[in-house]
């Protein structure tokens, strides 16, 4: 088992351009599943491959387990690696990819047709061992990948964006039982994920990259609930927060904490606001409203509701309809450098 | 820990090792070429001078000798009208024969490709009967058009096996599109199928010119008259003067034959390679 | 032509020997080309300054006309005037008058049309293989890295193996054009030191065209076919094999 810790990280491709990687400190713990989330560009493929070697940064350094690993090459810095596209060897069988790291550590061959059974079977793929890749469902080569990961049981174990190549259907239970492998084989991991609900669902911690920099760091519930700036508030949720502009701060609310007056209990203290529904998407478990603020601070300001399907109330189109937020609900930035701030009053 | 250094030193040191051993030895006679072109004679035969460098002013003289004393031009002349009548005739038929075997005939379309592309393997000596009865009963023995008969014979099978990966690798559904669209099969095929296949159809062209300028065996036994030869075996034949060798002209035509196919060459390179792997690995 | 041709054709100890030289010729040449041509694609794949430029000098022997090359080759291994053993006077490794006789001594005329040929055929073999190592998906060698393979483990246990079928096509087309063709020898030796040189296409064209006996010229190809078809067996498998990767 073994830390990462990442200082000043910055990687450029090419002299002059902004990073693709900037300045990323960044430490794990001890067996946790560490999640690098970000939209596409942010950099997270950029930092596993500086962190697995493939990569050279620009400048920062690297430690994994206590020892700066910078001038390591991958091979020397024992880790396991699960690609986008799996990176299976197309000319080897299922068992031969994955005894290929113990040969490449030239373990005896019988200790490693063990080592290999024992990944495979913790992976319900012993009846393909002798199958070649291009004969696999993209589940069984995503199983494969991880066989091959874990087998030489490394320290540290990274994974780029391993489920995108699953159908949806395929990547919820893929990513239940990632999970739990995880748990039971205590590894400490880094998983790159573009998606939020994988990143929520899986993340010990949770790390937001955007153009190359980290923007937040913390559990789920803390990148969920307490956005350290905007770029986290909004690229979290679905739909995201309302972000609303007055008296020179930035104000925000989740959809879900926007609800009809009615529905707030009578003692809790609430900014009250006047919302002219305009449409609504129905999606089954829930209800989404669109429409605009009226008067007050944010006059004329688009919002989003979000509600569940059981309330009974309905809310006619082009109609004023009374709506309020808890004022504990409502998050505040700088209007400049788009971080949080203090609660302030509002006019 | 000073691993990575250290493996990138002896890294750089191979590959410039590797680059510089082969560059000199695959480009050197080409070098030796330049030099001896423009070298006096007398400084050619002296083996006490350095002949690596001109030990007397460079002269013009074997280029002189070489433009207005031999064949020299018309030979060039002969080898780019050769070679353009073949590309013609090669893509005329070729890439319709292509086009039909990867599309309508279904499975038996690549077994029939296969098959074509053997006839490639067979020797040229065993060619030769039954060529040389096709050129005589076309009465073509001994002038330019003998070869522009016989080399379509290679290129036609190869280029159309080639094609047929190219045309594969085009997902029909892109010509049905165009159908609905209403374009014809055969408009489809003009404006889709040829310029997607663009690079395969390049490689063609190259390697139907490269294979008349290359071409030796026949030209060399169809043609005996030297005005009527090509470059290939004009060059080493009749430039060589019983057993006198011009050196210093012999030199400045092989170095002009050679420069003009390279500099293509490199200018069509990627799609060179890009339509030789498309050919062999689909 | 009859068995008459055949049976002619195998008692003649010239035939034998041509016989066996095609067989070393051909052999001998592609593995020379084999190894410079992954040595070669090894170094190309890498970006690198002036790739462009070092690219088009190594094409050139492939790209200019056969026999042309060898024309220049008969100069630069000229019985007097040889520049290579002006080089070796110099550095005191041969004495001036008993320099090697390039193509005038049969050990030494094998090894200069070998050579020659090979000289001629490495670029195209480097550019398949280029193909070859260019089609190779990045991750793939970067996860044999990862997981612990060095330079060699990688390069024989991945990379190689994963070219096999196109190493395959550039061999086999090597195979054909070497077993079939004659230019260099033609050009270098006319089969000579005494037939030391001759192979198969080059003694069916003395033979049959030069010395006008078609029928024996015809004999002497046909012993070329069985091993083409050999090739051409080879050949349609690894493309099976490419086609279901
Ligand atoms: N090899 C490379 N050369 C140049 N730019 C690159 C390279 N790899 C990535 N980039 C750039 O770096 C940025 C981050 O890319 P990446 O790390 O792949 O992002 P992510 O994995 O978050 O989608 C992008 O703008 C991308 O274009
Ligand atoms: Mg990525």
């Amino acid at each position: 088992m073994a830390v990462v810790q990442t200082r000043g990280l910055t990687k450029l491709f090419a002299k002059g351009q902004v990073g693709a990687v900037v300045d990323v400190d960044l430490e794990s713990r001890e067996g946790e599943f560490l999640v690098l989330l970000g939209p596409s560009g942010s950099g997270k493929t950029t930092l596993l491959r500086m962190i697995a070697g493939l990569e050279e940064p620009t400048s920062g350094e690297i430690w994994i387990g206590g020892v700066l690993v910078n001038d390591l090459t991958p091979r020397q810095r024992r880790i396991a690696m699960v690609f986008q596209s799996y990176a299976l060897y197309p000319h080897l069988t299922v068992l031969g990819n994955i005894e290929f790291p113990l040969k490449a550590r030239r373990m005896p061959k019988e200790e490693r047709r063990r080592k290999a059974q024992w990944a495979a079977d913790l992976l319900g793929i012993g009846r393909l061992l002798g199958r070649k890749p291009r004969e696999l469902s993209g589940g069984e080569r995503q199983r494969v990948a991880l066989a091959r990961a874990i087998v030489r049981e490394p320290s540290l174990f990274l994974l780029d964006e391993p489920l995108s190549n699953l159908d949806a259907k395929l990547r919820a239970s893929a990513r239940e039982e990632l999970e739990q492998f995880q748990k039971k084989i205590g590894t400490t991991t880094i998983y790159v994920t573009h998606d939020q609900v994988e990143a929520m669902a899986m993340g010990d911690r949770v790390v937001v990259m955007n153009q190359g920099a980290v923007r937040q760091i913390g559990t789920p519930a803390d990148v969920y609930d307490e956005p350290q700036d905007t770029f986290v508030a909004a690229f979290l949720g679905s739909p995201p927060m309302n972000l609303l502009e007055a008296a020179g701060v930035i104000v925000g609310f989740r959809p879900e904490h926007f609800h009809p007056s009615a529905a707030l209990p009578a003692d809790e203290p609430v900014l009250k606001l006047a919302f002219r529904a305009k449409h609504e998407e129905y999606l089954g478990a829930e209800r989404i409203l669109y429409g605009v603020l009226e008067g007050g601070p944010f006059d004329g300001e688009k919002a989003v509701a979000r509600m569940s399907s059981t309330l009974a109330a309905r809310f006619a189109p082009d109609v004023v309809h009374d709506f309020a937020v808890a004022k504990k609900d409502l998050k505040f930035f700088d209007r400049e450098k788009e971080t949080r701030t203090e609660p302030r009053a509002l006019a | 820990m000073a691993g990575v250094r250290a493996r990138q030193l002896a890294f750089r040191t191979f590959h410039w090792t590797v680059l510089a051993v082969f560059s000199v030895l695959l480009a050197f006679p080409f070098y030796w070429m330049l030099i001896t072109s423009f070298k006096r004679t007398g400084d050619l035969y002296d083996l006490r001078n350095n002949p690596f460098v001109f030990n007397q002013k460079p002269t013009l003289e074997h280029l002189r000798l070489l433009v207005n004393e031999t064949l020299f031009l018309r030979w060039l002349g002969n080898t780019a009208f050769a070679g353009l009548v073949v590309v013609a005739i090669t893509l005329l038929l070729a890439v319709p024969a292509a086009y039909a075997l990867a599309r309508l005939t279904g499975r038996w379309g690549g077994r029939i490709g296969i098959a074509i592309f053997l006839t490639y393997l067979v020797p040229p000596t065993l060619l030769f009967i039954p060529l040389s009865r096709i050129v005589a009963w076309l009465n073509l023995q001994d002038t330019l058009w003998a070869v522009i008969v016989v080399y379509p014979s290679f290129t036609i099978p190869f280029s159309t096996w080639l094609l047929m990966g190219f045309f594969k690798s085009i997902p029909p559904e892109l010509e049905d599109a165009a159908m609905v669209d209403g374009l014809t099969r055969f408009q489809a095929f003009l404006k889709l199928v040829i310029p997607i296949s663009l690079s395969g159809i390049l490689t063609v062209v190259i390697f139907t010119f490269t294979l008349v300028t290359q071409g030796f065996v026949y030209a060399l036994t169809f043609i005996s008259s030297a005005s009527h030869q090509t470059v290939g075996v004009g060059v080493p034949i009749y430039l060589v003067r019983g057993d006198v060798y011009y050196w210093g002209s012999l030199m400045a035509a092989c170095l002009i034959a050679s420069l003009p196919i390279a500099v293509l060459y490199n200018l069509f390179l990627d799609r060179f390679i890009a339509g030789f792997t498309v050919g062999s690995v689909k | 032509m009859g068995l008459k041709n055949f049976t002619s054709v195998l008692q003649n100890p010239t035939f034998l020997r041509a016989l066996r030289n095609s067989f070393v010729f051909t052999v001998a040449s592609q593995i020379l080309v084999l190894v410079g041509a992954n040595l070669l694609a090894l170094v190309l794949k890498n970006a690198f300054p002036g790739r462009r430029f070092a690219r088009f000098l190594i094409l050139l022997p492939w790209v200019a006309p056969v026999s042309i090359g060898s024309i220049g080759w008969k100069w630069i291994l000229d019985s007097l005037y040889s520049v290579i053993n002006w080089v070796l006077v110099r550095l005191h490794l041969v004495k001036e008058f008993s320099a090697p006789m390039w193509l005038g001594e049969p050990k030494l005329a094998m090894m200069s049309v070998i050579l020659v040929h090979t000289w001629h055929m490495l670029p195209f073999a480097t550019v398949i293989i280029l193909a070859g190592w260019t089609a190779i998906p990045k991750d793939i060698p970067e996860a044999a890295a990862v997981d612990g393979a060095g330079f060699f483990r990688r390069m024989f246990q991945i990379e190689l193996p994963m070219m096999l079928p196109i190493i395959n096509v550039a061999v086999l087309f090597g195979v054909i054009f070497t077993f079939t063709d004659m230019t260099v020898i033609y050009i270098l030796t006319r089969g000579g030191p005494y037939d030391t040189t001759q192979v198969l296409p080059s003694l069916a064209f003395f033979t049959g065209i030069l010395g006008s006996d078609l029928a024996e010229g015809a004999a002497i190809s046909i012993f070329l076919v069985p091993l083409l078809v050999a090739v051409a067996w080879l050949m349609l498998r690894s493309a099976h094999r490419a086609e279901v990767v």
